[in-house]
Formats: structure tokens, sequence, C-alpha cells
């Protein structure tokens, strides 16, 4: 029977072969022929050497999360090769390098081997050792593309455009795509039963990671000042920002840079030079991940109680301490929620996927700016560093940014006296004045005690109006953070409650869960504090499965402290090996508590 | 005397500065430090040196990290804007305050305990960057908030109130910034305002990264016998090698520097400063000779003072980045998005 796109490839590769731009190749090609896509890549922390796999998941549905199963398996490395194997789905197929035969290496009879002599053709049609590695990789693609059907026509326009500079290499890759394609062709019947047909579904779409959303985000809100130290899996949102700014941020003429980057000796630094620059008026962030949010704590803590702006990106990996760098996990709720000593609360905001990334991080500058506090936004790295089909990205020509209650050197001098931390409008967010800008602005801005006039103080009262204050603001920022969204399918009494990167896996599963007669509704949490649509929504409940990627329930925990939800109804799923989320899991989960006599 | 409020009253005859100001309008609030601590000397010099430099107070930041240095922006300028930061933290804050508007002047106020333990990774990385800024170490030697351990600018043999004698190398923060390519090297003495003010003011007008090292004693658990930073030592110890006068561009070089003696270096700015050396050959722009004459006069139990190393010709950061004149802080929004229809097309390549 055949199965029409709804098929999942897996590309064994060795860390440093130059396997990426094929693996891309032969995902941009489906997503051409109008096939939504998932583009995973699992890597070692390693720079060259290490097992590495990229999966594709053609999913004619749409869905967004990597599926639990392997259909097609291109098993390119040695090292993994029994491992690879292993995984391939019954009926489904695996292709290799049959240079070297690997007739004594385990066998399976009920999947389709396929050996292509991949490194043998390369070196026959290809000179230099880095041209043949990089040309086998082109040619599995090649092998690939005939096995599912793919148009050469569209490969050939990707690689046009790819090397548009270098056209002689055009000529080339199409050679190796050519000898993968024709020896498939030649040797096996193509294409194969699973297979890819054009559909017109990726119209209005494209394929990006979160962490170019993000920095791209970053430039649409009108970031300055960018400080930052380099840690997986965040490099990428800064190295975008970058390239943006290098694009649109630099004078032709003068070669002058209204950007300023500045790589910091350490996150201590970091987030000191953003605090810096968001205290003297510029929109400032960092980008970091675990180990840099446990660094820049106190700082964070700092900011809180001195009331300055900053956007912090934490692209959440496996913890604890180094942990697993280069897999993925939503560990840091609430070392992030809580970041720092004393009695702090931070804003959080969880985007779901790339498209997110980009809307949120205006979003975040808004915020931090208006309830002048450090907004996190909590990404991780199936979001930052993995390839998600998103709608494409619009901008709103008519974005004001919201630079929150900055008094004018105008306002300044029309006052009598200016207090830094009055809570003038009872919102709990006082008025700010920016350095330079008016003598009567001036303020000490400090991290120890202080009253509501900015003085220093150590006087139990004074102390206590100022933290006091800061709940009332608590809750402004309850009224401001993005809306949950949420799903109600019909009348339920159980429901799915989930956040960030674990959407695409929740939604899926309520699809699946659909059809077996479990009908389930959804909420999607955008950020924290917790709205009163998220509170209300648990009430509403008599079960809520609470799906996140650590061990130790911290969403749950967040809603228990937060917004004083009944922890009997929260039933944790929860996922932290590492890799992304999948439906299966979730499907599962719930079915497993429903068979324990959770009610449904 | 901390009780007591400072009265705002302020006599007619007190010299005014070019925008009108008296040194009364750049005073901060009543120290809160020991009487007699050398820190408030140091306020001192910083409240003449800015207003002989006639820097708007609201143009000015001072910022600090932890520790009795870091509590001195409070006693100066209060309509510059203060922050008082996080431990060792003061170089960071003043890197992305001054990347954010570079039209500020920035002082930096720290100490041994603050900028040559947690912060010495933050010290050495604004001396990396050539970051525009003064940046002014109180040191004394010791912790006096956690009533008297070493620092790591104690040196061998110093005797503590209690205890055994500290054995461990110091760290000299002008030898460091000195290996670590600082521009701007001063160090003095609280006790010698006449020598510290100019250093101050040529230290704020130069372009890039200065560093004034001020012994500044403890009166409370480092100035007895025995102390390497107390009064007495500092005194008798005391080696001046190279003064500075500091000359406004509308002012003339006095003629009353003999040659030899005399040396100007011309500022970025359009400012002067003119050397008046004490050691005729010791050239302060020579970072060899610098390493020389520190090493020496350390060696024999001198504290060298005076501009001890000054380089006008390397840029400072927002230069070596190729920022734009005007502070980022103060940019339109609208010119740094390119709008809807540029993230269309931007987006063609994920497709």
């Amino acid at each position: 029977m055949a199965t029409i796109n709804d098929v999942v490839i897996k590309i064994a590769t060795v860390n440093g072969t130059g396997s990426a731009s094929a693996n891309g190749l032969l995902r941009k090609a489906i997503f051409r022929m109008g096939v939504p896509v998932v583009g995973k890549n699992y890597f070692p922390s390693n720079i060259q050497g290490l097992p590495t796999w990229y999966e594709i998941r053609v999913t004619g549905d749409g869905y967004s999360c990597r599926s639990d199963r392997v259909d097609i398996m291109v098993a390119m490395n040695a090292q993994t090769y029994a491992r690879d194997l292993a995984e391939v789905e019954p009926g489904g197929c695996l292709v290799y390098d049959s240079t070297w035969p690997r007739n004594n290496l385990l066998n399976r009879d009920d999947i389709t081997i396929i050996g292509i002599p991949l490194s043998r053709m390369c070196n026959e049609h290809f000179e230099g050792a880095r041209a043949r590695i990089l040309m086998k990789n082109i040619a599995y693609v090649g092998a690939i593309a005939a096995l599912l059907g793919l148009d050469l026509d569209i490969i050939k326009g990707l690689l046009e455009e790819t090397f548009a500079a270098k056209q002689h290499l055009i000529a080339s890759n199409m050679e190796a795509i050519h000898l993968g394609y024709d020896y498939a062709v030649k040797s096996f019947p193509c294409p194969l039963p699973t297979r890819v047909e054009k559909m017109d579904a990726t119209k209005g779409h494209i394929v990006i990671d979160g962490n170019t959303a993000a920095g791209l985000g970053c430039m649409y809100a009108g970031a300055t000042v960018g400080a930052w130290y380099p840690i997986t899996p965040s490099t990428s949102l800064m190295d975008a920002f970058r390239t943006f700014c290098g694009r649109y941020r630099v004078d032709p003429e003068t070669g002058k840079r209204t950007y300023c980057i500045i790589q910091a000796e350490d996150e201590l630094a970091a987030i000191g030079m953003v605090l810096g620059a968001s205290w003297n008026g510029a929109r400032s962030f960092t980008p970091t991940s675990g180990p840099g949010i446990s660094l820049m704590s106190e700082f964070i803590g700092f900011g809180y109680y001195a009331e300055i702006p900053a956007v912090l990106f934490d692209v959440q990996r496996t913890g604890p301490s180094t942990g697993m760098p280069t897999r993925t996990q939503q560990c840091d709720l609430l070392s992030c929620a809580y970041a720092s000593h004393g009695d702090t609360k931070h804003v959080l905001l969880f985007p779901a996927d790339p498209a997110e990334c980009f809307y949120m991080s205006p979003q975040a500058f808004d915020l931090a700016e208006r309830l002048q506090t450090p907004v996190m936004v909590l990404t991780d790295l199936d979001i930052g560093m993995n390839d998600w089909m998103v709608p494409e990205l619009e901008w709103d020509d008519s974005y004001v940014p919201d630079r929150g209650k900055v008094l004018s050197a105008e306002e300044l001098e029309g006052m009598d006296k200016f207090y830094r931390y009055l809570d003038v409008d009872g919102d709990g967010i006082p008025y700010r004045s920016l350095p330079g800008v008016h003598p009567k602005g001036a303020y000490f801005t400090r991290g120890s005690g202080h009253t509501k006039l900015g003085a220093y103080t150590e006087d139990s009262a004074e102390y206590q109006e100022v933290v006091d204050r800061l709940l009332v603001k608590w809750e402004t920022a309850r009224s401001l953070v993005p809306e949950a969204e949420i799903r109600y399918s019909k009348f339920n009494k159980a429901a799915i409650l989930s956040l960030g990167s674990g959407d695409g896996a929740c939604k899926e599963a309520l699809d699946r869960l659909e059809k077996q007669n479990v009908g389930l509704n959804y909420c999607r949490v955008r950020a924290f504090p917790f709205t009163d649509a998220v509170r209300e929504f648990i009430e509403q409940h008599e079960v809520v499965f609470v799906v996140e990627q650590n061990r130790d329930a911290q969403l749950r925990t967040l809603l228990i402290t937060d917004i004083d939800a009944d922890q009997r109804k929260l039933v944790s799923l929860l996922h932290y090996n590492g890799m992304p989320i999948n439906s299966g899991f979730v499907v599962d989960g719930v079915l497993a508590e429903i068979a324990k006599g959770r009610a449904a | 005397m901390t009780y007591i409020a400072k009265p705002r009253i302020s006599h007619p005859s007190l010299p005014k500065n070019e925008l009108g100001l008296t040194t009364r309008d750049y005073e901060g609030a009543v120290s809160t430090l020991c009487a007699g601590c050398g820190h408030d000397s140091v306020t001192a010099a910083l409240i003449q040196a800015v207003f002989e430099l006639g820097i708007e107070p609201h143009m000015l930041a001072k910022i600090s990290g932890i520790g009795c240095s870091s509590k001195t922006p409070a006693y100066f300028v209060s309509q510059a804007h203060g922050f008082n930061s996080v431990h060792g933290r003061m170089p960071s804050v003043t890197t992305g305050a001054n990347a954010a508007n570079r039209d500020m002047t920035y002082i930096g106020v720290s100490g041994d305990g603050d900028s040559l333990s947690i912060g010495v990774g933050q010290f050495v990385h604004a001396i990396r960057r050539n970051l525009n800024m003064c940046y002014l170490i109180e040191n004394n030697g010791v912790y006096g908030l956690t009533k008297g351990q070493f620092s790591a600018s104690a040196d061998i043999g110093s005797k503590p109130k209690k205890g055994l004698p500290n054995q461990q190398e110091p760290i000299d923060p002008a030898s460091a910034a000195l290996a670590l390519g600082a521009t701007y090297i001063a160090r003095s003495f609280s006790g010698d305002k006449e020598q510290l003010v100019p250093l101050i003011k040529g230290a704020i007008m130069h372009s890039g990264f200065s560093l004034v090292d001020v012994i500044s004693p403890c009166v409370t658990f480092n100035d007895h016998e025995g102390s390497t930073k107390s009064y007495a030592h500092t005194r008798e110890f005391y080696n001046h090698v190279a003064n500075i006068d500091y000359i406004h561009p509308s002012e003339e070089i006095k003629a009353s520097y003999q040659a030899g003696d005399a040396m100007p270096i011309h500022l970025h700015g359009g400012d002067t400063i003119v050397l008046r050396k004490l050691d005729r050959a010791y050239d302060p722009t020579s970072r060899a000779q610098a390493f020389k004459l520190l090493r020496e006069r350390f060696n024999a139990g001198e504290i060298t003072t005076g501009l001890l190393y000054v380089n006008e010709n390397r840029a400072e950061m927002h230069e070596l980045m190729h920022n734009i004149d005007t502070p980022l802080s103060q940019l339109p929004y609208e010119g740094l998005q390119p709008g809807n229809d540029e993230l269309r097309k931007l987006q063609g390549r994920y497709r």
C-alpha cells in the first residue's frame, strides 16, 4: 500500500563531514514540492568525529514535532550502523554505502536494505579528499530523491540559488546528485511505495530556526546593544542578529554601525553590560543558556530590585550542570522564574516555535521597558536550532516601541522634584529618567535597600514598602503578558496544559486521541506570571495533564506557587531524555493515566 | 558626623567654573565612611576635578561595585547619575552604559577588593576594549566592611591588626594595567590632592581607558605600624616620578615649564596635559620604561606615583567597533529596521 507524504528519513553521518548542507538541500526540495517538513538535528558536543543525525519528517498533515518512527535510514556512519539499523520501522528501508559491504553485520529481514556504492562512485568522478567526502553527501541526496520520487528540477533550482556565485559547483553537485539518483533508479524499483508527491501546503510558509527568527526579531524591535558570551545552543541567535544588522544597520557611505555587539568575557559581564545599556536608554539583550542564567542570576536580581529593563533569551539545553549541551529540555523554568537570592520573580515568555520567537522578541522589549524589569524569553535547543515550518513572518509597519514610563527633558523640567521609585499611577510601575537627559532626572541606582524616594535605607517600613510595591507591579505584569492559547474541543473534564516546544507534540496527540474517542481540551501557557485565563482553565477541569520537558515538573510547581492551582488535578507527563518530545509520548501517557482511573 | 544634613547655602565668593557652577554644585551626600578615611579625600579630589573641567553634572555617570570605595559615588555630584552595582562588576555596567551613550563622561569608582578579586576579569577586559572611562581604584590593601581581611593588593610582609603578616604576592593594578595595554595609567595618594586632581582630570579627558590607582589608607583596619598601606608608610616611601598639569584648550601652555622637564601631551579632545618630570630620563610614553621603573622602585620598597604611562594613539571602544557618532540610545526607531516589505524579501532564503 502506498503511503504518500508521511515518511521519516533519518540520516546518520559523522560530525564535521559537511552533511548539513546536503541534508538541508533534501529538506528544502521536499518543502519546495509543497509538502510540509520538519527538520531535526541530533548532534554531538563535538567539532569533528562523533556521530550526528538529521531527521526529516515529511508530514502532509503539517504536524510540527518529531515523529516516533524512522522509515528510511541513511546509514553513512559505520560507528552507529547497528543502532541505526535497529531503529528502522518494520517495512522501512535502510540505505548504506555499499563500497564497503556489510554482509557480516547484523541484518534484518523485515526491512529493505539498499546498498549504493557512494564512495566508489564519488572517488571515480571527483578529485581530492574533501570534494569526494562532500559529494558523497550530495550523492545520497540523489539516491533518496529517486527513492522518494523527488523532483530533480527543484533540486537543480536549489543548487543554482546556493551556488549563484560559484557556477562551476552547480554542474559538479548535479553530477553527484545523478550518481546517486541514476544508480538507485537502475538498481531498485523507484519510487518506493512510501514516497513524496507534490502538494500545495507550504505556500506562504518558510522553514527557519528559532535562533535566527529571534535575532531577526531583536533587529526589528530596535535593539542596539547586544552583549553575550558564546554558549551552545544560543550562539546562533547573536550570529543572526549580527548578520541582519550587518545588512541593514551599516551606513553604506561611512561604514558606521547603528548597533553594538560586545562579546563579553563571561555571562557575569554580559548581563552587566545589558543592564548598563538599558539603564542608559538603549534596547539591550543577551542570549544564553542554562549555565549562563546561573551566572547571571545575581545581576538579574539586581535588575528586578533596581528596576532596570533587560531582555534575556535562554535557549535551554539539558541540565543539570554541563549536562548534555546539544540536547534539548525545558529545565530552566524555576531557575529563571526565581533567579537570584532574596524575594525575586521574573516575567518569562514561552515561544512555541520560531515564528513566536520572532514576534515575542519585540514583545519582550516592550514588556521589559513597560515593567522596568528583566524579561526572559525561554526557548530551547529544539526551537532554537531545528528547522520549523511556520507561516511567513509579517511585520506591522505601524509598530511603535513601548519605551514605558520614561520622562522627557521637558517633563522633568516641569517637575518640582523627581523621585525614581514612587508609584504615581498605582500600577506598581514608577517613572524613570534616562541619564544625560536633564539635571532634574538624576537619581542613584542601587541594589541596596532603598526608600520609595530612591534614598538608601535600613528602615524596616521603608524597605518593606518598596518590595510590597513590586508585588503590585507583578500583578500589572500578569495583565500585560501574552495570553495563553486555549482550545476547547467540546465539553471535556480533562485537558492538556503545556508550553513552548511541547506544543506540536500536544496538538498532534490531541488529534490522535480524538480518533480514539478521547477528547481533551488544551491550554498552552505563553508567559509567566500566568494570566487569569490559565487559572480559570485549570479550575474548569477535573484533570489537567501537564506536559513538560524536565524531570521535576517545574511548570506544575510554577502553577501551584503562582496561581495556587489545585495540585491534585495536575498530572505530570514528563519527557526529559534530551530528545525533542513527540506525540506518541503524550498519547501513551494520557492513555496510561486513563487506564489507571484518571477521568477523561 | 553622618547624621548631620549638609547645609545648602554657599558663599557668594566661591569661584565659579565655565558653567557658572561652584564646587558646592558638585558635592554629594554626606559621607558615611570613617572619619579620616582616605576615600573621602579622593571624593574631594573628584569633586575638584569635575568642577574644574566644567562637566555638566547630568552628563556624568558615576558607577561602582561593592565595598567602602563603591559607596563613594553617593558622596559627589548629586546631580550626576549614580549606579552602585554588584561586587566586581562596575566595568561591565560601565561598558554597557558607554555602549548606549558615548557622549557622557564615565567615572568608575572601585577598590582593591572590588577590582582585584571577583572583579579582576572585568577590570582586565575593560582595558582590552580600551573603554573610554576613568577607572579609579581606592587602594587600601584591606577589606573594611567585613573588618580587616587582607585584599589582593596587600604587600608581602604587611602586618594586619591581628594575626600574621601577608605572604602572598600582591596584585599591583598599575603594573597589571601596563601589561594589559591600558592607555593611561596613573598612581597617586589620597593625601596629595595637588598631584591627584590633575591626574584625575587627565584621566577623564583621555580618550580610552584611564586607570588612577590611589593609595587611600583605611584608618580603621590598616593604618597601624607595620602596614604598608598606612598614611605614615605611604608618606615615607612616596615617590613622584612625573606629575602633570592639565591645560584646558582655551589656556596657553605656560612658559615656566623648563625644556627637558616639561613634556606636553595632546589629548584627543584638544586638551593638553603637561608632564612635569621629576626624573628627567623618564619617558611615560614608553611602555618598556614604565615597566622597568615600576618594578625597580617596587623592589626598592617605594611607591611610585604620577602619570606612569600614557598612549594617545590607540582607538577607544566605539572607534574600534566603527559605531555611529550619535549615541545609540538616541537613534530614532524608524532607521533601525527595514520594514515589512524588506522582511518579505529577506525570507526568500527560507523558502
